[in-house]
């Protein structure tokens, strides 16, 4: 039996091998870091972000696969992974102060942060479904049990079981989508199952249909999308909240880099049929997202509702579709991350040991008390209401008019619409800040703001307004990144 | 004959595994869950890959189904801690709607066409399969996934430290 050895390029891994490498590596040495030396396992974590970051630097305008055509780098991929890897750093800062806050400083905390990223880099690079689904199940056990890294906190372990219970259940529909497809095509490699598809007038195969509807299940509920989002609530606002921050960035980003290189890419050519699906879905997630953040009282749950919301919104630049719908999809992540993870900063900065301050009235008077975070606050929540000038007008508008530009004017209208519910829970902040008076008791202590967070909180915020002002160089790179899937 | 045994065994395949979530004592659902694995066993057999058979029973019908009946020992279950009645409502609905994905998984599998002439696997009608298929399979064209699971297991095993030890 002669067996060929695959050709393997690790140059093109070299971002994965660095994250990997440094997360077992915090494992080994974690060990023998004294208590007050935990600290260190933070910073080798942030180490290996960023040099992953710049080998990732390096394969731009690449375009390979290798290891028997199951990794593939090319600039969508390469810009997933600069989304991911930013969230992550930005994320990693805010996490230091908050964990010695709680007092549950782990090095594994930030081994399994960067195992997670590596599960989304597998997932923007996959060229497999095997591969996609082994990059999710890295991606998604690791946060399972972030979401129950306050191990003392009953809501941090209802939050990890429920996640675990419905994220293990959605793996399940995945994975039988992955089985049907497999079954017709013969392959579970991308490149195939397009050439089956085109070549064999598939759009008649139920069984391809039916494995296109389970994907769409699968990745619907790790985007978070109506109706598969019945766990966000529970899970955002019992995480530690640093976790929570992670979830709604990096992760979501992820499953849409799944999502839309498979429906894309693959199933381009059965485009027409899948649309009307996505279209319903999108419009949903959208509204019922909106009109329930309507009624929260606190405000890691309503950013949670909003996270849902923005889901459908990017869902709007699926069913655009093409290169321009992609592209606006890419640009509307980025600044989805910069500007979520800005706003969980300023939550996680009015925190106590013990106390998360999370109620909405919490935030009266912060104005008076804070100048400075409730301005940084109110740039966060106007970027995630879509007020010029910011990244999130720029992100919307870009969605949007690629909506129109493919017909889908309806989808639009309800995706305006649902920008000006969002309006009212967004300012309602906005007005409890300036225009009350603060109500709580511990108002009159100072805030303290930690340097990292200080840190997070000028870098989102300079991305939001770099975005929101000259949206036009990022967004250029996003277009220079969905060439190659087209 | 293929197709008659075929049929035997995932009807078995099948009515055991609806047991497993039926049955009120979860002593008889791991009973069950063992039938449904060893059919499954079966079921490799008849697509010629009696290596991953064996795996099937000695791992999961052997190994993890021990360790399933450990735990259910371990919790010292008694008569009303085997769940309340559930809401009708939801039965209602949970009956409704397994009975639509019944049927339209019955169309799908047999309005959709296999391809099976083209699933290019290890284990063809031609090859005896054993181990070696397999494990060419695993080194060579799937390389990358098969590292990739062992950093997924070492994921699972840290999760379940950080879970489950008592002072970190």
């Amino acid at each position: 039996m002669d067996w060929i050895i695959p050709a393997v390029n690790l140059k093109l891994i070299l971002p994965e091998i660095v994250v990997c490498l440094f997360a077992i590596l915090i494992l080994v040495t974690d060990p023998f870091l004294s208590k007050e030396r935990k600290i260190w396992s933070a910073h080798l974590s942030w180490i290996a972000v960023v040099i992953a970051f710049i080998a990732n630097i390096r394969l731009w305008n690449l375009q390979e696969a290798t290891f028997t055509n199951m990794f593939l780098v090319d600039n969508y991929a390469t810009f997933f992974k600069f989304i991911f890897l930013a969230g992550s750093f930005l994320i990693i800062l805010i996490s230091m102060s908050y964990l010695k806050r709680e007092e549950i400083l782990h090095g594994e905390y930030f081994s399994l942060i960067l195992f997670s990223t590596l599960g989304m880099m597998l997932l923007a690079s996959g060229f497999d479904l095997v591969v996609i689904f082994l990059g999710l199940e890295i991606m998604s056990v690791s946060l399972y049990v972030l979401a129950g890294f306050k191990r003392s906190d009953l809501a941090s372990n209802e939050a990890s079981l429920k996640y675990f219970l419905m994220g293990a259940f959605a793996t399940g529909f995945l994975l039988y989508g992955i089985v049907m497809i497999y079954g017709s095509v013969g392959s579970t490699n991308l490149g195939q199952i397009i050439n089956h598809i085109t070549s064999n007038d598939a759009g008649s195969n139920l069984l391809i249909w039916a494995g296109a509807g389970l994907l769409l299940v699968g990745f619907g509920f790790k985007i978070a999308s109506v109706p598969f989002h019945m766990w966000v609530p529970d899970v955002y606002q019992g995480a530690p909240t640093p976790i929570t921050a992670f979830i709604s960035a990096g992760p979501k980003a992820a499953g849409f880099a799944a999502l839309l290189r498979v429906f894309l890419f693959s199933f381009t050519t059965i485009k027409m049929d899948w649309t009307m699906i996505v279209w319903i879905m999108a419009a949903l997630t959208m509204s019922v997202g909106n009109i329930v953040a309507l009624a929260q009282s606190d405000i890691k749950r309503m950013l949670a509702y909003s996270s849902i919301a923005h889901a459908g919104y990017v869902l709007v630049a699926l069913v655009a579709g093409g290169e321009t719908g992609v592209s606006s999809a890419l640009f509307y992540l980025l600044a989805y991350t910069f500007m979520n993870i800005g706003a969980f900063t300023v939550v996680i900065a009015l925190g106590r040991k013990g106390q998360d301050n999370t109620k909405l009235e919490d935030y009266s008077g912060l104005g008076s008390r804070s100048p400075i975070l409730a301005i940084l606050m109110t740039i966060f929540l106007f970027s995630l209401a879509g007020f010029p000038p910011t990244a999130g007008f720029m992100a919307k508008f870009y969605v949007f008019g690629s909506a129109v530009k493919s017909g889908f004017t309806g989808l639009v209208i309800i995706g305006v619409l649902n920008s000006l519910i969002s309006v009212y829970y967004y300012l309602r902040i906005v007005v409890l800040m300036f225009m009350q008076a603060p109500v709580t008791r511990t108002d009159n202590e100072r805030i303290k703001v930690a340097f990292c967070a200080i840190l997070v909180l000028i870098i989102s915020t300079w991305a939001v307004l770099q975005m929101g002002i000259f949206p036009q160089s990022l967004l250029s790179l996003a277009q220079a990144s969905v060439s190659s899937i087209f | 004959m293929e197709i008659l045994i075929f049929s035997i065994v995932a009807l078995i395949a099948v009515i055991c595994s609806v047991q497993v979530i039926i049955s009120r004592n979860p002593v008889n659902s791991a009973l069950f869950l063992i039938a449904t694995m060893v059919s499954l066993a079966i079921l490799f057999i008849l697509l010629n890959a009696p290596f991953l058979a064996t795996i099937q029973i000695i791992v999961y019908a052997g190994a993890i189904m021990v360790l399933f009946l450990f735990v259910i020992m371990l919790l010292n279950l008694r008569r009303d801690e085997f769940g309340p009645e559930r809401r009708r409502a939801q039965r209602f609905f949970a009956i409704l709607f397994s009975f639509l994905l019944l049927i339209g998984i019955t169309t799908v599998l047999t309005v959709g066409t296999f391809n099976s002439n083209q699933v290019e696997s290890g284990w063809s009608k031609t090859i005896p399969a054993g181990v070696e298929p397999l494990a060419q399979l695993l080194f060579t064209k799937y390389l990358f996934p098969f590292e990739l699971a062992s950093v997924l297991l070492l994921v699972a095993i840290v999760g379940a430290v950080v879970m489950a030890k008592r002072r970190l």
